[in-house]
Formats: structure tokens, C-alpha cells, sequence
């Protein structure tokens, strides 16, 4: 293998184009040169200190160190799934739903994934499990947070519908199935549509940083294409977990619709 | 035939009313007074307190899907899951009777949902609700949105129906109707229900 290693030149030279597009906003009075400035900022910051924890995990390979950078990626993700919710579950639900069925099925997959598939040694490795986590997470919170707000905002719009059914004498299963199966294929659409436009329209991001290592392009995609697979597993472990434990939450025993165990409407 | 004890639950103080087989029971009262919160809980669409039985059937020894189908709720603004009219019913010919007497053409099957009046929808709600043969009725102000000549057909519809064996709680704000309707009339005042009156 065979890489360009980049100097700080280098990036100093790049982040020129930033500033041409800060220029262009002052100049056209887009009034976007600030929100601009701090992301670059952000972005630079967060990828350094990433770089410098990344190393110093790579240096301590340890199941402990690895175990409490996942538990740090889960709980920002958390925060990530409540903060994209219309209407989240009242209380301890609001969080603790997302954050219990994403941390399943993300690590579930990438497990499955170190310990059969890609099995570095010890399969705990952070220079292979953490990469792999991240990537399945940040797929499977999306997934998790798009079906529970397609659930909760359709049976609050579709309230009447669901009790109609109910009135009939349906189970409050029979009632929310639409519901539950319009979330899941909300759920499901980004990583669907990922699969079925990669390497057409874009090249992944994993596999042109591998090529761009000097990887074998034909390696590299056999790698992408594992990750794809593990995307789209915990993607789609975590999006049923998820809706089917909100409709659980927002039903009971008598088959009612429990809309009154949601928080209160944010407008 | 229905006996409700301290049927309870914000918004509505226990309630005692026991409905005998043939009866029609009027509920009247200002809106937002619990009119509306009374039938949900008998129907248990809201958790609830106290005691509801059905000829002697508890209503929590059966699953709520059975009770609700033997003690039929029919809202003021019934819902719709489908598209047109004739998917929200089990067998749609055969409602052809109930139809005609409600004034519907036979053919509104195939109509859209959206394009129905308010008056539609609640003939509509009705007659689906009819369809399973519930032995309660349990109707919030079914003929608001209907003309003088549906109203009454609508009305005998419902008497034809409760029969002897059946009975209804129907909730109304027309005292005519009541008087035309019920044999008892109750009031609902603040999440009261009141002594029986006429």
C-alpha cells in the first residue's frame, strides 16, 4: 500500500476555497459568512480531537477503552434521535426507546460483523470495531429517528382513522399496522436508496478513502460492500425495534390508542 | 342491560346509569361538559375506572376488541382509513337496505371519501357500524349535520334497530329529539352526570 501523506500546507491551501465561498456570501450578502465560519471551525476541531482519541485508543487497545468510545457514540446518537422528533414518547421513553433499540441493533450487527466477517485480533480492535460502529450507527440512528417520527406524526394525524377501526372491534395491532409498516418504510427509504444509487451517482466515502490509501479498487469494494450489507441490517434490526416498541408503548392491554403517553405537542 | 358503576376518569365523576334491553337513554348537556368523554370510556377508548357489564358480562373479563364490537361507539366525526366508501365496510352490498332509507344512492361505493359531506359521513358511520351487530348503541349527536326528512329516517332507523333487545345512550342537543327518542333523559354538567329528569 501506497498513500500521500499530506502536510498542513496542504490544508491550509485547501481551506482557501472556504474562504472563497465566505468572500462570495459577504460579497452577494447571503448572510451566511458566520454560520460558515463556525462550521469550518467545528468541523476542524471535532476531526482533530477524533484523530488524537482515535490514536491514543490505537496505542491502549483495550475492550474497556473501545466499550466506552461506543458508549460515548451512543449517547451523543441518543441525543441525536430524540433532537430529530416532532413529538417524542413522554419521559424516560423519549430518550431511552431510541437509545436501547439503536444501541441492539448497531452493535448486534457490527459484532456479528468483527467476529465472523472481518475478524481482526483481537476482534475488539478499535481500529476495526470503531470505524465499523460509526458507520452502522450513524445509518441505523437515522433510520430509527425517520420510522419513529413518521410513527408518532401519522397516528396523531390519523387518530380518528385508528379509532374507527378500533370501534369496529379490531385489535389495536390491526389498527396501527399501516401506520407501523408507512414508518418502517420511511425508515428504511435512505438506506434503499443509498444502495441503489452507490457507485453510479457517488462513490462511497469508505472505499474512496481506501482507494485513495492504496487500496486495490477491487478490495475496496468488496469492503464497501460488506459495509452496505451491515448498513442495511442494523438499519433495518433498529427500525423495527423501534416502531415496534413505540407501538407497543403507545397501546396497552385494553387496545387503546395511548397518544396521551406522548410529550406535550412542541408548537 | 348495561350497568355502569363508577365508571370514572378525568373529566367525568363516577357515573352510575343502568340501560335496560328496548331503552334509549337521552344525554344532554353544554358542550365540553363530558358528553362525548362518558361514551369513549364505555367504550373503553380512554383508560377508565369502575365497573361496566354487558348482560351480566364483565366488560374486562372479554378482550376490548369483542367488547367493542358488542357495544358499538359511533363519534360525532367518524374516522375513515381508505380511500372511497365501500372499503371501510365488511360486505358492501349488502347494505344496500340501510342505504336507501338513509337517503344514500347505492352506488357511493366507489366515492372518495374526501368529497362527502358532514351529513354523509355520519349516515356512513352509522351504517357501518350497523354492519356488525352490536347489541349497544353508543351515539354522539349521529344526526347533527342531516336535514329535517334524513333526520327522521335516520331516527327510525335507530328505533328499528334497538328493538326490544338492544339498547342505545345517544347524545344529543335537541331536546325534540330527545323527546321523540328516549325514554329517559339524563343531563351532563361539568363532568357530572345528573339525576334522572323527565
Amino acid at each position: 500500500m501506497s498513500y500521500i501523506i499530506l502536510d498542513y500546507a496542504d490544508l491550509a491551501i485547501a481551506a482557501s476555497l472556504v474562504l472563497i465561498s465566505g468572500g462570495a456570501s459577504l460579497v452577494l450578502r447571503l448572510d451566511i459568512e458566520r454560520r460558515l465560519l463556525i462550521a469550518t471551525l467545528r468541523m476542524v476541531v471535532q476531526l482533530v480531537l477524533v484523530g488524537l482519541v482515535l490514536k491514543a485508543l490505537f496505542a491502549n487497545v483495550s475492550p474497556l477503552w473501545t466499550g466506552l468510545a461506543v458508549v460515548v457514540m451512543l449517547a451523543v446518537a441518543g441525543r441525536e434521535i430524540l433532537a430529530r422528533q416532532s413529538r417524542p414518547l413522554a419521559g424516560f421513553w423519549a430518550y431511552g426507546l431510541g437509545v436501547s433499540t439503536m444501541a441492539v441493533a448497531s452493535t448486534l450487527v457490527t459484532v456479528f460483523a468483527l467476529t465472523t466477517q472481518v475478524a481482526p485480533d483481537p476482534w475488539y480492535h478499535p481500529q476495526y470495531a470503531l470505524p465499523l460502529f460509526g458507520m452502522v450507527l450513524g445509518n441505523t440512528m437515522t433510520g430509527i429517528s425517520l420510522g419513529l417520527d413518521t410513527l408518532v406524526t401519522s397516528l396523531t394525524r390519523e387518530r380518528a382513522a385508528v379509532e374507527a377501526k378500533l370501534t369496529l372491534g379490531a385489535t389495536i395491532h390491526e389498527a396501527m399496522r399501516p401506520n407501523a409498516r408507512q414508518a418502517l418504510r420511511t425508515g428504511l427509504m435512505p438506506t434503499v436508496n443509498a444502495m441503489a444509487a452507490t457507485g453510479v451517482v457517488a462513490l462511497p466515502g469508505m472505499m474512496t478513502g481506501q482507494i485513495l490509501s492504496g487500496v486495490e479498487p477491487v478490495e475496496a469494494v468488496k469492503y464497501q460492500i460488506l459495509v452496505m450489507f451491515l448498513i442495511a441490517g442494523g438499519t433495518g434490526l433498529g427500525a423495527i425495534l423501534a416502531v415496534l416498541a413505540a407501538t407497543w408503548r403507545l397501546s396497552d392491554p385494553r387496545h387503546r390508542l395511548r397518544l396521551d403517553r406522548l410529550a406535550a405537542s412542541r408548537d | 342491560m348495561l350497568t355502569i358503576n363508577d365508571l370514572a376518569r378525568p373529566g367525568l365523576e363516577p357515573v352510575n346509569l343502568e340501560i335496560s334491553a328496548g331503552e334509549i337513554v337521552a344525554i344532554m348537556g353544554p358542550s365540553g361538559a363530558g358528553k362525548s368523554l362518558l361514551l369513549r370510556a364505555i367504550s373503553d377508548l380512554d383508560p377508565n375506572t369502575g365497573m361496566v357489564m354487558l348482560g351480566g358480562r364483565a366488560r374486562e373479563a372479554m378482550p376490548a376488541p369483542t367488547w367493542r364490537k358488542e357495544v358499538g361507539y359511533l363519534p360525532a366525526e367518524p374516522g375513515w382509513w381508505a380511500e372511497t366508501v365501500g372499503e371501510h365496510f365488511q360486505n358492501w352490498p349488502s347494505q344496500q337496505d340501510s342505504l336507501a332509507t338513509l337517503g344514500m344512492p347505492g352506488d357511493c361505493g366507489d366515492w372518495p371519501i374526501s368529497r362527502l359531506s358532514t351529513g354523509e359521513r355520519q349516515r356512513l358511520g352509522l351504517v357501518r357500524l350497523l354492519e356488525g351487530v352490536p347489541q349497544v348503541l353508543l351515539l354522539d349527536e349521529p344526526t347533527s349535520g342531516l336535514d329535517a326528512d334524513t333526520v327522521e329516517s335516520t331516527e327510525r332507523l335507530i328505533r328499528d334497530y334497538i328493538g326490544t333487545q338492544r339498547c342505545c345512550l345517544w347524545v344529543t342537543h335537541d331536546d325534540a329529539q330527545a323527546g321523540r327518542m328516549a325514554n329517559r333523559c339524563l343531563r351532563i354538567e361539568a363532568g357530572r352526570l345528573a339525576e334522572p329528569t323527565s
